[in-house]
């Protein structure tokens, strides 16, 4: 839990959302998002439209908001698995189209997509395999990774022996695994308990901290956006906009205890109110249909 | 208690295949009375030989032919062999070209569906006129029964992937090759192995109906044909039960590759524990 080291990748927690970091140095950005608006062909749905954002190197930034509000296909746009209507996508100074073909992304889903082929070693190495690390340096790393999500054990065990909480566990070993320079990460605990959750957010918290790479994560729970993130972008629904960025100014690292601090709850309550202040309208006028 | 300790000996060759002796005790006690009742209920109520002969009479005439009908039984057997192979290779290959170049998958299927269900052993008159009256025509007739069903099977199978999973690669800037080696193919075995199964069963009957319309004499199909047609019904029973006992080895030895290949399977789960 002591990870020192840290707080030189921690982000600046005094810089402003968007625009006012955006003056400290453009290309030192993690990621830069540009008018980036997304129609569907297929009934010509606005997923989202006219995002900015900017995410600087370290950060851990949620994307927060009701289903349909287009976050996950934010977060594809970042990933180049989608491509944008109007707008760019920059990510480290790169294109993403760029920025994936250089292996910059290391993406974890809901489901932990593990390939049932596989043992979880060899889960965790495909991403190697498919780099062209070569055999002993791919076992080392493989071992560290384990060791980091803790799954010493069951390196020779098949995905579907594991447990749902071990699963993700394993994805996200796989995603770090080449040292991505940006995790995205799409609702990844939201099909877990809520026990394995909280203690899967921890230890997701401790791997950060540890790897030092930037975080771009999906989620519709409150608590678990206040807990994990730096800064938390709240999105409202048809079309999918940003209704607001709330710098979570809690101290680092948290624990267990940090649910429990005052701050914590009215940092939730600031995202409650973002998240219904621009969802009524939209909600009402879908009840009517 | 004697009947375990017979069956200590086979316990490890059973477990092999995922399954303890214990569990086969039901199925041999059925036969078993599947055979008495038979041969009971033939001599209770006096059935003809020709509608039914005993399982003894079967089993010694099995036993006095036994050359000329495994002669007959191998040489029938490497039709059904070489038509499953080129069946079954030229599906696979089939499949991964339309999953690979999908508008030609989706322009084709219907027609690959349609075909599955047409009854393709009506050709086997035909196949005889095209491809001779010797081992050719059967080779094709259970060439083209494999072919159908492993081809809709396969390409099921490769193209039934998560989308998830395909991202992933794709997050990895994997090409089109890698998500296929990687990817589609392990994904498709279970599919694969599926259909191979049914095929095996497939080529066995197209070889041997292929037969019924002429052929080697040392050939099961001219064997049960003619020793049916000259009331050797003895004869046409015991040559039905090497084609049995042919295509449930063929199909078994399929299940082995299978169970060897699929080792990291779900259902491979009792066999590990």
């Amino acid at each position: 839990m002591s990870n020192t080291g840290v707080g030189s990748t921690e982000p600046p927690r005094s810089a402003g959302a968007g625009s006012a970091g955006a003056g400290a140095g453009k290309s030192a950005a993690a990621v830069t998002i540009e008018g980036v608006t997304k129609t569907f062909a297929k009934g010509g749905t606005i997923a989202v439209q006219d995002i900015d954002l900017e995410l600087q190197p370290g950060e851990f930034v949620s994307l927060i908001g009701p289903s349909g509000c287009g976050k996950s296909t934010l977060l594809r746009v970042i990933g180049d698995l989608v491509q944008p209507t109007t707008g760019t996508v920059k990510v480290g100074g790169k294109s993403a189209h760029q920025a994936r073909l250089d292996r910059d992304y290391g993406m974890v889903f809901q489901e932990a997509v593990l390939f049932d082929w596989r043992t979880i070693t060899k889960n965790i190495s495909l991403p190697l395999e498919l780099a062209g690390w070569d055999r002993t340096r791919r076992n080392d790393r493989v071992k560290e990774m384990i060791d980091l999500v803790e799954l010493s054990g069951f390196e020779s065990h098949h995905p579907w022996e594991l447990s749902g909480g071990m699963q993700m566990r394993v994805a996200i070993a796989r995603a770090l695994s080449f040292d991505p320079k940006l995790l995205l990460m799409d609702e990844p605990f939201g099909a877990l308990d809520e026990m394995t959750r909280e203690r899967l957010n921890l230890e997701l918290l401790r791997i950060w901290e540890a790897s030092g790479s930037t975080v771009v994560f999906v989620t519709h729970s409150i608590t678990e956006a206040v807990f994990l993130s730096t800064r938390v972008v709240v999105m409202s629904p048809r079309p999918g906009r940003i209704a607001g960025t709330v710098e979570i100014d809690l101290p680092q690292p948290r624990t267990a205890d940090t649910r429990e601090e005052p701050r914590f709850f009215e940092l939730a309550t600031e995202l409650r109110e973002l998240l219904r202040g621009r969802a009524v309208e939209p909600i009402q006028a879908e009840e009517v249909q | 208690m004697s009947t375990v300790v017979a069956a200590e000996p086979g316990r490890s060759l059973a477990r092999g295949v995922g399954h303890s002796v214990r569990d086969w005790i039901p199925a041999v006690i059925v036969l078993v009375a599947i055979l008495v009742g038979w041969q009971a209920a033939i001599e209770a109520f006096d059935i003809q030989r020709f509608l039914l002969p005993k399982p003894t009479a079967i089993a010694s005439r099995f036993w006095e032919e036994r050359e000329t009908l495994w002669a007959a039984g191998w040489f029938t057997f490497q039709e059904a062999l070489w038509g499953f192979a080129a069946g079954c290779s030229a599906a696979i290959a089939a499949a991964l070209l339309l999953a690979r170049f999908r508008p030609l998958g989706t322009a084709l299927m219907p027609y690959f569906i349609a075909a599955n269900a047409v009854p393709i052993i009506a050709f086997a008159p035909i196949a005889i006129a095209w491809f001779g009256i010797d081992k050719g025509s059967k080779i094709a007739i259970a060439g083209v029964l494999c072919f159908f069903p492993v081809l809709v099977n396969m390409l099921k199978g490769l193209t039934s992937v998560k989308p998830s999973s395909i991202e992933l690669m794709h997050s990895y800037a994997a090409g089109n090759l890698e998500i296929f080696r990687r990817v589609r193919i392990p994904a498709s075995l279970p599919y694969l192995f599926a259909s191979l199964k049914v095929a095996s069963v497939l080529a066995m009957i197209g070889a041997i109906v292929g037969e019924y319309f002429g052929g080697s004499f040392t050939s099961l199909g001219i064997q049960i044909k003619s020793a049916a047609a000259l009331f050797n019904f003895e004869t046409a029973w015991a040559a039905i039960l090497v084609a049995c006992i042919l295509g449930i080895s063929f199909y078994l030895a399929i299940s082995l590759v299978e169970h060897f290949a699929m080792r990291w399977h779900p259902s491979a789960r009792g066999a590990q524990s």
